[in-house]
């Protein structure tokens, strides 16, 4: 009895030092997202990969502007068809650009942007560019959300994708 | 994925509803295979794709030249912080296993090479790194998305392939058995 008790307690023991140096280990490893990463984009404005999809066949005047606010490297490889390449959202350079392209239009346009440059929480173009958007007064802008990557989780989907500039 | 509300993708709600939209999905991938610019074949177990290049210190880069060594071919960017949080891991290991065969080589995926440059000197990079582009990219069957790391065997072969925010102990055991003991 005394032993089954004892030898109880030392795998438990055993589970939570397992336990415990594994958090460490993920802990020193992921550290958490930077701030003005795409964790501070609301909820309610982040379209799904597929809702796109759907947005892509409209073909009335409410077609929305899509964007891409990351790398220019990435959008010359594949890019969703008929978006535009805006700048990186995480240089002012980017965000000039980007102020530049949208600056003449109705404030209620509906603009999407995308990065997908890497994991969602350490994005650092999106959060910039959609603050800038707000900031100018636009009110119907979503963000594309892409928990990985573009590459995952828009071209490896089978979703459409177009090659240059 | 909870964070979305389930409204965002104006899911449909009836049965007829959610048969166009998956019949228009369905075109739509069909579509996209046929018109997709990026290569879909894995490279896995195949031969590494060659390419040649000018690393940051201006040396001459050719892969086919690591051949007899285990490399690491890491695609990384400076705005990519995942790739950061690597990269002391890189030195490290390019240190303790160059010996025994490891050869890590970084592509910056960077538009402005300038900025590669000095993140290369800040993270005192101990292995080459040269600039990326979409051609180079695409010969890898498409960087969209980084950080983006290929195991190349010594034979030239391709043996695994990690993407994202990668375990790097499980890499570690990876590449390890490959090494010259």
């Amino acid at each position: 009895m005394k032993i089954g008790l004892v030898r109880r307690s030392g795998i438990t023991a055993l589970l939570v030092f397992a336990f415990l140096s594994l958090s460490m280990q993920l802990r020193a490893q992921f550290t958490p997202a930077p701030a003005g990463s795409a964790f501070s984009i609301p909820d309610a404005q982040l379209l799904k990969p597929e809702a796109l999809v759907q947005l892509l066949h409209t073909t009335n005047k409410d077609k929305p502007l899509i964007l891409q606010v990351g790398s220019h490297m990435l959008f010359t490889q594949a890019h969703v068809p008929g978006s535009e390449y805006a700048g990186p959202g995480s240089q002012p350079a980017g965000i000039e650009q980007l102020q530049n392209r949208v600056n003449a239009l109705p404030r209620k346009k509906l603009i999407v942007l995308y990065c997908g440059c890497c994991p969602w929480n350490r994005c650092p173009n999106l959060g910039p560019a959609f603050a800038k958007l707000r900031e100018m007064g636009f009110t119907n802008v979503k963000a594309l959300y892409l928990a990985n990557n573009f590459g995952a989780d828009w071209a490896d989907k089978g979703y459409p994708v177009e090659a240059g500039n | 994925m909870s964070g979305i509300p389930k409204a965002i993708g104006n899911a449909p709600c009836t049965l007829r509803r959610s048969f166009t939209v998956k019949l228009l999905l369905g075109l739509c991938v069909g579509v996209s295979a046929a018109q997709s610019p990026v290569a879909t074949t894995s490279l896995l177990h195949k031969q590494a794709p060659q390419f040649v290049r000018t690393d940051l210190e201006n040396r001459k880069l050719d892969l086919r030249a690591y051949r007899g060594k285990v490399v690491l071919l890491d695609f990384w960017a400076t705005w990519c912080a995942s790739c950061q949080i690597e990269m002391p891991r890189f030195v490290a290991w390019q240190s303790q296993y160059g010996p025994r065969g490891l050869q890590i080589i970084g592509i910056s995926m960077d538009d402005d090479p300038a900025l590669a440059r000095k993140l290369y000197k800040k993270m005192k990079l101990n292995y080459p790194v040269a600039m990326g582009d979409d051609k180079l990219g695409r010969l890898y069957g498409g960087v969209l998305g980084l950080p983006l790391t290929y195991l190349i065997d010594s034979q030239g072969n391709v043996q695994a392939r990690f993407r994202g925010e990668a375990d790097l102990n499980s890499i570690e055991e990876q590449f390890k058995p490959l090494l010259r003991p």
